[in-house]
């Protein structure tokens, strides 16, 4: 997956999590709880989720890298780069 | 600390969902009209079952996150308790919501979130890595009571009461002590359940022999019917706000009833069947603490759940304690909604509620040929029946382990 397909799965796992919410104008740059109403158990259901879709095991200690979109796309784009895009 | 111990305690709001009505006006027309709620439901690895299951709006009181992330049994006792503070008319802002408790009574809880785990896990392989970091905060057993704390901003104290299938009663009967205690002073209690999403609970009331079957969903639940085959597991909700009586007539609510009489005893027999003795004597003890006989009972709502042995034993009891009095009438709401567990005593005690004004007792349906066994004569069959008066209902609920419980309600009078 490139950078594109992998926002398009953050932000389908995000809708999951946040069903309510307009995503539409989130800001790739700017932290998820600052923009989302984001507790720790939904950050957690973003790490499930990759997981099980991806299979992908993020530990603990990188949890920071998650914090904004853009910095997930970061990391996760080197882990995710074999694996074909969901759409 | 004030003595509240002989206060008198008043139910001043109602709300529930059921089977078949997701107020209480809805339950109680249904229950007059002979509707029941019983349809056709697929639960997993069992294929289709027959269930008694609510269709109440869970987003009335929720958005789609706490949904999302709660529990079944959370949503229900969520609806049914802003369904009941609204008809209390009473708004938690006006109240101090430290001196408001949430009690209440389940036959079990977890069941269900623990089996859609495994049923997660086992499409990875029985990856436990992918086990949900929800499942504790959805599995404790104060769950359903706490949701509605976290929902509504309620800081009193919460409890879930596991009481078996006596569990509705026991919501009421903790909720009435808590006031008496002055622990609280405004207590949201009943019963809940969540049970027919675990397929589990089908399973074992199959394996015992005791999972109704019928061709059409409608007949299947047939207490006292010489027919019955079993249990229909229903789901639902019934909760109420109870009240000290001066509180309530201070700020002019709507009483609906008094409570006056409750008991609680164990069998110490057996894990499922019932004793008839122990019933029999939670029933007088809860006569007793009214500080009424046998006589004054108008209506009997009966627990019976349409297994062979539940229902011999309770007609056994009943007939102990109240003979062979006509005037009395015994009715049945499992026959309608099927059992919702720890529901079950709370809706059954609710939908008898309004017969203090229009002083009807609903019937038992599906009872077309009474078990010689039960042969109790008062039993309401099939059509309601029109009392001319009603002051005083007993409430039945009885469950697994051997645990009895037993609430007497009464006609709110000024000057009663």
């Amino acid at each position: 997956m490139v950078a594109d397909e992998i926002r398009r799965v953050i932000l389908d796992i995000l809708s999951r999590i946040q069903p309510d919410e307009d995503l539409s104008g989130l800001v790739d740059g700017v932290p998820f709880r600052d923009q989302l109403e984001l507790d720790s158990m939904d950050f957690l259901d973003i790490v499930m989720e990759l997981r099980k879709q991806y299979r992908v095991q993020i530990p603990e200690e990188d949890y920071e890298h998650l914090a904004s979109m853009s910095a997930t796309i970061s990391y996760l784009e080197p882990l995710l780069k074999d694996v074909q895009s969901p759409v | 600390m004030s003595s509240y111990v002989d206060e008198r305690i008043v139910m001043t709001g109602i709300g529930l969902t059921a089977p078949n009505g997701n107020s209480l006006s809805e339950f109680r027309e249904s229950l007059l009209a002979g509707r029941s709620g019983v349809v056709r439901f697929e639960t997993r690895h069992m294929g289709e079952v027959l269930a008694g299951v609510c269709d109440f709006d869970a987003l009335a009181h929720q958005d789609r996150r706490e949904v999302r992330r709660g529990t079944r049994s959370g949503s229900i006792a969520i609806y049914c308790s802003h369904e009941a503070l609204a008809d209390a008319g009473l708004e938690l802002s006006d109240c101090d919501r430290s001196r408001v408790g949430v009690y209440l009574g389940i036959t079990e809880h977890g069941n269900v979130e623990t089996e859609n785990e495994i049923h997660e896990i086992s499409q990875y392989d029985y990856d436990t890595s992918v086990w949900s970091h929800h499942h504790n905060p959805r599995t404790v057993a104060n769950n359903p009571a706490g949701e509605v704390t976290l929902n509504l901003g309620i800081t009193g104290p919460h409890l879930t009461l596991g009481a078996a299938c006596a569990a509705g009663n026991a919501g009421f009967i903790q909720g009435a002590q808590m006031l008496r205690l002055d622990e609280v002073d405004l207590a949201v209690c009943g019963g809940v359940s969540e049970s027919i999403h675990t397929f589990g609970i089908f399973a074992s009331f199959k394996s015992q022999g005791a999972l109704a079957t019928h061709e059409d969903p409608a007949c299947a639940s047939r207490p006292f019917d010489a027919d019955r085959n079993g249990i229909v597991v229903a789901e639902g909700g019934a909760i109420c706000t109870l009240e000290r009586l001066p509180d309530a007539l201070a700020r002019g609510a709507t009483i609906y009833a008094e409570i006056v009489g409750h008991a609680m005893n164990s069998d110490a027999t057996d894990f499922v069947l019932p004793d008839a003795g122990r019933q029999a004597q939670c029933m007088r003890l809860a006569l007793a603490r009214a500080g009424i006989s046998p006589e004054d009972i108008d209506i009997l709502s009966s627990h019976a759940t349409a297994t062979d042995q539940g229902d011999i034993a309770e007609c056994r009891a009943i007939r102990e304690v109240f003979g062979d009095r006509e005037s009395l009438a015994v009715n049945n709401a499992k026959s309608f909604i099927g059992h919702a567990m720890g529901a079950a005593g709370a809706l059954e005690l609710v939908g008898n509620l309004p017969a203090f004004k229009d002083q009807i007792a609903h019937a038992t349906i599906n009872l077309d040929r009474l078990d010689p066994k039960c042969g109790l004569v008062q039993i309401v069959a099939n059509s309601p029946r029109s009392l001319g008066r009603v002051d005083y209902i007993l409430n039945n609920s009885f469950g697994m382990l051997g645990i009895n419980s037993v609430v007497i309600v009464r006609r709110y009078e000024a000057d009663g």
